[in-house]
């Protein structure tokens, strides 16, 4: 029996009888002379973690990588409306499989803008916001992404530094150059808000620029209120096209409306924008892949053209978006019982993660760990930007099994509170040691 | 300062704006004003019209999705069953970006068979997809980026989204021949020619069965040819299985052209959808492989799907996924599910016999010309032919060198006598008189028409058989759509007159048709057709 290489089993011999070898004719993916040899990607980063997580015998081991929120106990969480909306439209004996339409239904995209906007919303009492439904938060920027591509004179993204890892390849993938502003201040652990007012003075008029609603991810870095009028007057005077990723609405403070205030600023200042909404973690509903886009344009009418242009762009790519999260968030926004269900198990969310915060702050003091660590607390959503530096990184993988990204980056939704004080020692030893 | 509890938008307003609330356009119409309205798909405008009519006879034959024959949407008992076994027993959490591994497995063995090599192997690059459509997304970005140069050779017809799909990946499309409009049917060997001048590395997009939209599928024996015809050119395989399982009924036998591709030793890429064989249309659940060298190799190529896919949409959806993995592993329910893939095929191809019948019924199968012919070059149907010259209407044609089976000579012809110019059964035809085709408006010569030609004319005077419109191709296509012949203008007359939607092509959903209906279906387009 042939040899694949070495170590590899032989796919010489098929199992199906009657079946030909090779043929010396046959035209692999990758054969044609004209192409690159495939090679294999690198792993993705985020989820690398989790992997080797998984891989990991210790006992204590943590995993503070993936940013999917987990009780107390460290188990995965579906929300009780979501189990409550999931039954009712198991139950309802009108529901089909049917396709639906390319932008989703005109209900799940009304509730997803009321959510985002607020009920008395300019934009949308004077229809000027297009909405399709997307592939939760990444879908609704890789169609947002490409129309702009395809339609918006300057191809410019500007993304803070850092980022999600994923939005620079996002943008690049639909042709369009990025470049970084200033955001975070390694210093501070916070806002370096005058590098970022400078650096949106300096770009090109007319650049896009992501601007993460609340909850800033990896960092958990918030501008205050007064920073994002700051933010608002200097894309006001250089005409810069806000994009908002809004992955946490609710998440973060536990209050959708303070959580939505940024973009609320910035819709009723009368600007053009876009908006990228994801149900992933404030309805726990990560793998049905909601979101939505949102486009606001100067008139209804253009409204309905740049409408058009999004269906088409949602068309060639995946035809109409997948029902079945949809049907659970349309179950639950628009049902007044089971939307104020949601608010208090979304609440309960972001107060757990509060408490993390605070506990685990409060535990760094405890052994005494140097250095300040007030930033733990000042941040704020699912991750924290703990400021460690690689080799610390390292030191806690390696010698303490706590599994986190290279950037220093935890989550807190993986953090329980018997788990803090653990964790306060594997930082202490780290900072002391490395 | 202390962030304060309410809405922050009114702590935010509370602070002096620097620049009066203006808007802050590039011009009056914004940055955006100049985007101009995106065409319509045409199959969607269809379903758009058709709910719009209120006319209670209406008939939806555009988009194709499956119908009963109560012509309602369906949602098998199958996936009912697998739907309350899933229901409140998983957690939502992110599917890895290569989608749910078992289902994987359970969509390759379902395609390349349960014992193939390739799969055991472990050669197959595979990735959960967006349904068809997602599958065919992925590949063609695999391919821009991967088989640099090489263009894609799509078939004429095809699904319209596929030229889309291409587009959009910015990948070069060749359109290759495919049906033939004067057969109705294969049009192969200049098919072959075409692909067989591609140069090699070239992507050939195949529809694995039941053409979308003509219904007309390679027999075995093309298959095979054209198997080797593109292992000789070194053309790669893209394809695209939408309906196996679907277009006969039996999931191995849809699955042919895979089968005799991968026996041949080609390296092939296949989407899979389950949007139609499991009626998950919704759902978007399919999946995208590609059936590589070994296993290292299937590694790197899955590696960069993934790099496609997760700036695309990060991981897959789930709820599809879970039903069709449920239905696939658990041998009761897959036999269920077979069994009603099966039902389903079994109606449409019931309803083609049906609406091929009650044609034939409502119009003479054939038109006895009697006499000479006037033929139009530009359609099949000689419309400058009467009906009735030897008053024989119903016997069928017995094929280009059959004869007038009982009917020894042309009997008086019972209506009027034709103008002046038209030749008698028998005697001398002016067939050197030009006339005017009343449909294309060019000269009709006698025995010009392309479709008839095999079987009109031995002979300036010897009385034939013309078969009028031949209905013959009904039954002869497979799989949820017929390409019907209609012409754009008799479609119209449909949808204006009789309120019948289909796509302009000429293609009707055999979804669409029940028992309920097909009768007015026949009517109309014999109506149509025949005047």
């Amino acid at each position: 029996m042939a040899q694949g290489p070495a170590g590899t089993p032989s796919t010489a011999r098929p199992r199906q009888t009657g079946r030909k070898p090779v043929a010396s004719g046959a035209h692999s993916a990758i054969d044609s002379a004209r192409s690159p040899q495939v090679i294999i990607a690198p792993a993705d980063a985020i989820l690398g973690v989790t992997e080797a997580f998984k891989a990991c015998t210790n006992p204590n081991k943590l995993n503070l990588g993936v940013g999917a929120y987990r009780t107390e106990e460290g188990r995965p969480l579906v929300l009780g409306v979501v189990r409550e909306a999931e039954r009712r439209v198991l139950a309802d004996p009108r529901q089909d499989k049917e396709y639906i339409g390319t932008g989703g239904t005109p209900d799940f995209c009304r509730l997803s803008t009321t959510l985002a906007f607020g009920e008395g919303s300019r934009p949308l009492q004077e229809g000027r916001c297009a909405t399709i439904q997307g592939l939760s938060g990444t879908g609704s920027l890789r169609v947002g992404g490409k129309f702009l591509a395809h339609f918006y004179p300057v191809k410019l993204v500007l993304i803070p530094s850092p980022s999600w890892a994923n939005h620079k390849n996002i943008f690049e993938r639909c042709g369009l150059a990025t470049q970084t502003y200033r955001y975070y201040k390694p210093e501070t652990r916070g806002l370096d808000y005058e590098g970022l007012i400078a650096d949106l003075k300096d770009a090109p008029e007319g650049a896009v620029v992501i601007l993460h609603a609340c909850a800033h991810n990896p960092t958990g870095v918030d501008p205050t209120p007064e920073q994002w009028q700051g933010v608002l007057e200097v894309v006001q005077q250089r005409r810069l096209l806000p994009f908002f990723d809004s992955a946490y609405q609710g998440f973060a403070s536990g209050d959708l409306d303070r959580d939505g205030a940024a973009i609320r600023l910035f819709a009723d200042a009368g600007l053009e924008l876009l908006l990228a909404q994801s149900y992933a973690k404030n309805m726990g509903l990560y793998g049905e892949r909601v979101g939505a886009l949102s486009v606001i344009s100067s008139d209804a009418a253009v409204s309905k053209r740049v409408d058009s242009q999004l269906k088409a762009t949602a068309f060639g790519m995946y035809l109409n978006p997948p029902k079945h999260g949809a049907l659970l968030v349309t179950a639950i926004l628009s049902d007044p019982e089971l939307y104020a269900q949601w608010k208090v198990e979304l609440k309960g969310m972001a107060d757990r993660i509060l408490s993390m915060r605070q506990q685990l702050f409060d535990a760094l003091q405890e052994v005494g760990a140097p250095g300040d660590w007030s930033h733990i607390l000042k941040q704020i959503g699912m991750f924290s930007y703990t400021g460690l530096t690689k080799a610390q990184v390292e030191n806690m993988t390696n010698k303490w099994s706590v599994f986190m990204t290279m950037d220093g980056r935890i989550s807190m939704a993986g953090l329980s509170g018997t788990k803090c004080k653990y964790l306060a020692e594997a930082i202490k030893d780290s900072v002391e040691n490395c | 300062m202390a962030l304060q509890r309410n809405t922050g938008v009114a702590a935010l307003r509370a602070l002096p704006a620097v620049l009066p609330a203006a808007r802050t356009f590039a011009s009056q119409a914004g940055w955006f004003g100049h985007v101009p309205e995106a065409p319509r798909d045409p199959i969607l405008g269809v379903t758009e019209k058709y709910l719009a009519d209120a006319n209670p006879l209406k008939m939806n034959l555009g988009v194709g999705a499956y119908r009963d024959d109560s012509g309602q949407p369906v949602v098998l008992k199958s996936v009912r069953e697998a739907e309350r076994r899933v229901a409140g027993s998983h957690f939502m959490e992110y599917l890895p970006i290569g989608g749910h591994r078992q289902f994987c497995e359970d969509s390759a063995k379902l395609a390349y068979g349960e014992d193939a090599g390739v799969v055991h192997g472990k050669q197959v690059a595979m990735i959960q997809s967006l349904s068809g459509t997602g599958s065919c997304r992925l590949f063609a970005e695999f391919q821009g980026r991967w088989m640099k140069g090489s263009k894609i050779y799509i078939p004429s017809p095809t699904w319209s989204n596929h030229h889309n799909i291409w587009r959009d990946a910015q990948v070069e499309e060749v359109i290759y021949p495919y049906y033939n409009k004067e057969t109705k049917g294969l049009d192969f060997e200049r098919m072959c020619d075409t692909l067989s001048k591609a140069p090699a590395g070239s992507v050939v997009l195949l529809h694995a069965c039941a053409h979308n939209p003509t219904g007309v599928d390679p027999t075995r024996e093309q298959w095979q040819e054209l198997s080797k015809l593109m292992l000789e050119k070194r053309l790669f395989p893209c394809m695209d299985m939408a309906y196996q399982g679907f277009a006969t009924g039996d999931c191995e036998r849809d699955a042919q052209a895979v089968r005799i591709f991968l026996n041949d030793g080609h390296r092939l890429a296949l989407s899979q959808s389950f949007a139609k064989n499991m009626g998950l249309y919704g759902q978007r659940v399919g999946c995208f492989s590609i059936v590589c060298e070994g296993p290292a190799e299937a590694k790197a190529v899955e590696s960069q799907m993934k790099a496609l896919a997760r700036p695309m949409y990060s991981n897959p959806p789930l709820h599809g996924a879970l039903l069709v993995h449920q239905i696939l592993s658990d041998p009761e329910l897959k036999q269920q599910w077979y069994g009603e893939v099966k039902e389903m095929a079994d109606r449409i191809i019931s309803m083609r016999t049906l609406l091929r019948q009650n044609l034939e019924a409502l119009g003479s199968p054939h038109r006895c010309a009697g006499r000479l012919a006037w033929v139009s070059p530009c359609c099949c149907v000689c419309t400058s032919a009467t009906r009735s010259c030897c008053g024989r209407m119903d016997e069928p044609w017995a094929g280009p060198t059959g004869s007038w089976a009982g009917h020894k000579r042309p009997l008086r012809r019972r209506s009027p006598r034709p103008a002046a110019g038209i030749s008698s059964g028998q005697g001398a035809a002016p067939h050197s008189r030009l006339r005017t085709c009343p449909t294309c408006a060019k000269p009709a010569h006698p025995g010009r028409c392309p479709v008839l030609a095999p079987c009109v004319f031995r002979g300036p005077c010897h009385p034939t058989r013309i078969p009028a419109r031949s209905w013959q191709h009904i039954t002869d296509q497979i799989g949820m759509f017929c390409f019907t012949g209609i012409t754009p203008e008799q479609v119209d007359r449909l949808t204006g007159e009789y309120s019948i939607y289909l796509t302009r092509n000429g293609r009707i959903s055999m979804a669409g048709v029940n028992s309920g209906n097909v009768g007015r279906l026949a009517e109309a387009m014999h109506k149509v057709t025949s005047s």
